[in-house]
């Protein structure tokens, strides 16, 4: 039963504002798992102090934010230097709206999807258009600043980026060709039941693992993630294109790119692990609950596997990332994409 | 007023002033930003028209790639605010005017002539599955070439934006 | 509904600033980014033109024109990165010798 229209906006707002609540806890708490996970890795407590577990840090960091004095350096082109966090937060935020969390629920006898729009045939490429957008913050940010370190970060950020993108769009047509749909609910939907009864239908074991394996690579890249994040190599360039930055507009800039990582984390479940499909039990408010539960769980896992390898691996050199993006990645997602190609043709 | 035609007016709106300030500002960077926003505005058209995947393709190749190569290449270049020469000021003394005389005249007649037939939101749905269809049967040659010709604008710029080769060290005669 | 003049008249007046901006434009990039404008405003008549006239293939040459932009850009901002090492100048106004 469709919705009348204003029940339709209602439900909207009121998704709209539940998302970006969870959404903006999420990124909150996953700077927090961060500093608690690489802490322990480093042999550290990390944060302790504030609250059970230092819990509250987040709150405490955010107040910091908010009260930290907003300088802005003299030689600075000032309307791109206040543009450019608002750009990079605005469009990190912008994607998540179009990702399915789970099937529709019944409330009151209308069907609700749980996704912010509705199920839009183009879904995929929207969250690709809106991501390769992004760049424009970080890439702004440096050139604005009028520092020779955030422009070198700038220009990384944006070389690194346009290079990373081929080998992400590349290692997701596998899928498509598999789901034949740019719907992430389809593909979504492709990836229910089983092989042999047990082993769940998701793409990953579908022959899709070199997919797999070059879009966590590519989109490490894009979020400018170690072992990827030579636009703010601290140990180069001061802290990239964000040396100029204090306060709320650092923290923007914070924001989009665990915002961005909370976005890959989604679209690697939803594309390859199955998104919300996971084993159902239990009374019926419970199988309504589930689907939601494996999509956080599945996330939560991806946002892990950052924080893992953050805090394992180096830095690459700035040729052997490029090397490695043009020579390594690219021809791989082009394999995998041929070959997947002929194993569907079959 | 329909909901249509105030969106394509919005649209418009956004275009007209995008390309406008295209020709108004001196710093490339401020018109490539205004190229974006331009580009933006005309995928929202094209979702008007029903074109989902050309408006997708729009912001992600446009937008998304050429433009950020613009932006790299002002960045790289570190172009500056552009001077003014003297031929670039008869340009706008003449060229503005020409161009507002040519630009009435030409929305008068297509105005008056192309009569009222209307373009229904989303008359010809472009889904991906059917332009892909068509690209693959249809236009299967062209795709081909296209692909070729990418191919030579790799190599070209790859020749041409490599550092030019120095000078071979003499050998030592005897 | 809106009649198609409309989308012509906007596709021609972007059309004319890409004009307008190569020919007023001293630096190359920005004429380089003109002439975008204009295969923008190229683009946008094809797809009014497809929806108008229930022909999908408009919306096909949108892909190749897209293709062709593309190709350009990379060739193009090669060229004038070439330029630049050896002119030191963006202004195509300096840029007039055949001979270094």
């Amino acid at each position: 039963m469709a919705l009348p229209i204003w029940l339709f906006i209602l439900a909207s707002v009121i998704k709209s504002a539940i998302v970006l609540g969870v959404l903006l806890t999420a990124v909150a708490y996953t700077v927090w798992l961060e500093r608690k996970v690489v802490g322990h890795m480093q042999n550290r407590w990390g944060p302790t102090r504030v609250g059970p577990f230092g819990l509250l840090q987040p709150a405490a960091d955010g107040i910091k934010f908010l009260f930290k004095e907003d300088l802005t350096p003299p030689h600075v082109y000032k309307p791109l230097f206040i543009a450019a966090p608002l750009i990079a937060v605005v469009f990190a935020l912008t994607s998540i709206s179009v990702i399915p969390f789970g099937n529709a629920v019944m409330i009151g006898g209308y069907s609700i999807p749980l996704q912010i729009t509705t199920d839009v045939n183009t879904g995929l490429l929207l969250i690709l258009g809106v991501t390769s957008i992004g760049v424009y913050g970080v890439a702004l940010a440096g050139w604005s600043s009028n520092n020779k370190y955030s422009l070198l970060g700038g220009l990384r950020a944006s070389a690194q980026m346009v290079s990373y993108e081929i080998s992400l769009g590349l290692s997701l047509v596998g899928v498509l060709i598999m789901s034949g749909s740019f719907s992430l609910r389809t593909i979504v939907d492709a990836q229910g039941g089983h092989f042999w009864g047990f082993i769940p239908r998701w793409n990953i074991f579908h022959g899709q693992v070199i997919g797999f394996f070059c879009y966590l690579m590519a989109a490490y890249a894009e979020t400018n993630r170690i072992p990827f994040d030579l636009p703010e190599a601290e140990t180069e360039l001061v802290a990239g294109y964000h040396t100029e930055y204090s306060a709320m507009k650092f923290a923007m800039f914070f924001m989009a790119e665990y915002a961005n990582m909370i976005t890959v984390a989604c679209l690697a479940t939803l594309l390859f692990f199955g998104g919300w499909h996971g084993p159902l039990f239990g009374p019926t408010i419970l199988q309504e609950i589930l689907p939601v539960f494996w999509f956080v769980a599945k996330v939560f896992v991806f946002l892990f596997l950052y924080i893992w390898v953050r805090g394992t691996l180096p830095r690459f050199r700035y040729d052997q990332l490029m090397a490695f993006g043009w020579k390594f990645l690219l021809p791989l997602a082009l394999a995998n994409l041929i070959a997947t190609a002929i194993a569907v043709a079959w | 007023m329909n909901v249509h035609l105030i969106l394509f007016l919005a649209f418009g709106a956004v275009c007209v002033a995008g390309a406008v300030n295209l020709l108004a500002q001196r710093h490339p960077i401020n018109g490539a930003l205004s190229l974006i926003a331009v580009m933006a505005a005309l995928a929202g058209e094209y979702l008007l028209l029903g074109a989902e995947f050309v408006a997708a393709v729009q912001v992600i190749v446009y937008a998304g790639a050429i433009m950020v190569l613009f932006v790299f290449t002002i960045m790289l270049l570190n172009a500056g605010v552009e001077e003014r020469t003297k031929g670039s000021r008869v340009a706008i003394l003449f060229g503005i005017p020409g161009l507002l005389l040519g630009g009435i005249l030409l929305g008068w007649v297509v105005l008056r002539h192309s009569g009222t037939e209307a373009v229904a939101a989303g008359a010809l749905p472009g889904d991906p599955n059917t332009i892909g269809q068509l690209l693959f049967h249809e236009f299967l040659l062209p795709f081909e070439i296209t692909s070729v010709l990418i191919l030579i604008a790799i190599m070209g710029a790859v020749v041409l934006a490599s550092k030019p080769p120095s000078a071979p060290a003499r050998r030592v005669e005897d | 509904m809106v009649p198609l003049s409309y989308y012509l008249v906007l596709s021609g007046f972007l059309f004319a600033c890409g004009v307008a901006g190569f020919l007023i434009k001293r630096n190359i990039i920005t004429i380089f980014m003109s002439i975008e404008l204009m295969l923008n405003g190229v683009n946008l008549s094809f797809v009014a033109f497809a929806a108008h006239w229930h022909v999908l293939a408009g919306q096909v040459f949108v892909f190749f024109v897209m293709v062709v932009a593309a190709a350009e850009a990379a060739v193009g901002l090669a060229i004038i990165i070439a330029v630049y090492r050896t002119r030191e100048t963006l202004n195509v106004d300096q840029v007039n010798l055949l001979k270094l």
